[in-house]
């Protein structure tokens, strides 16, 4: 019963990797690209990673399924959030129909 | 001509889905003591190859160095989860060890992308 509830989430994060490498490709600019494939994939990751602790229970590779489950939960963001300030900074141009640019906005009331 | 490109795209990320689904199992794929789930995780490996082709054209194509850093990040996340069904499948605990140090190599290189993305170096 825990092995197939376990199976049920690793299916799920697989669902997710793949939906987060086809955002990858299809969407238009660096930023949505960061958007879908960070979430997307992080949480597929974190899907796969607890369906296998589920699996494995509560043994000394569950537990360390579980440190790197939390791993990837704190710093998925903090690099994502890395790429878009430096791309930003580069000056690495947004899409043409993109509506609202807050940090150029911030930027130029530093200046 | 759009939507014909739209339409097969979706026919052949499809198909090749349900080749994965249909295709009977290898003979040769992880064939350890203890295994477990043995024909649940190949198609779950061959779906995870497939995310990381998908990646790799992006790597390849990528207009700007923005994009391909962004890819490579994506990359080491799912080269952890690869290691954690590895482990799970073939009952050998190291697995997931490769993939907790992946996890830590990627993160800092990730990083240290970014700073070069910035248009600074690397020691401030």
């Amino acid at each position: 019963m825990i092995d197939t509830i376990g199976l049920v989430f690793i299916a799920g994060g697989l669902v997710f990797d793949v939906l987060g490498c086809l955002g990858m490709v299809r969407l238009p600019d660096t930023y949505n690209r960061l958007q879908a494939s960070t979430k997307c994939v992080t949480f597929g990751t974190c899907g796969i990673l607890f369906g296998s602790f589920l699996i494995t229970g509560f043994t000394a590779e569950g537990f360390k399924l579980l440190l790197c489950m939390a791993f990837i939960l704190l710093v998925s963001p903090v690099a994502a959030h890395a790429i878009s300030r430096g791309a930003h900074r580069g000056g690495i141009k947004l899409w043409d129909k993109s509506v609202i640019d807050m940090y150029a906005n911030d930027k130029e009331g530093e200046a | 001509m759009r939507t014909i490109r739209w339409l097969l795209g979706a026919i052949l990320l499809g198909g090749v889905l349900a080749l994965i689904v249909i295709r009977p199992l290898s003979s040769v794929f992880l064939q350890a003591d203890g295994a477990h789930f043995v024909g649940f995780v190949e198609r779950a490996v061959y779906v995870l190859v497939l995310s990381a082709v998908l990646l790799l054209y992006r790597i390849l194509r990528g207009p700007t160095a923005a994009d391909r850093t962004v890819a490579i990040d994506i990359f080491g996340v799912l080269v952890v989860g690869l290691c954690a069904l590895l482990g799970v499948a073939s009952g050998r605990t190291w697995y997931i060890d490769i993939g907790i140090a992946w996890a830590l190599q990627s993160f800092i290189g990730t990083l240290a992308l970014a700073k070069f993305l910035e248009g600074r170096r690397l020691d401030d």
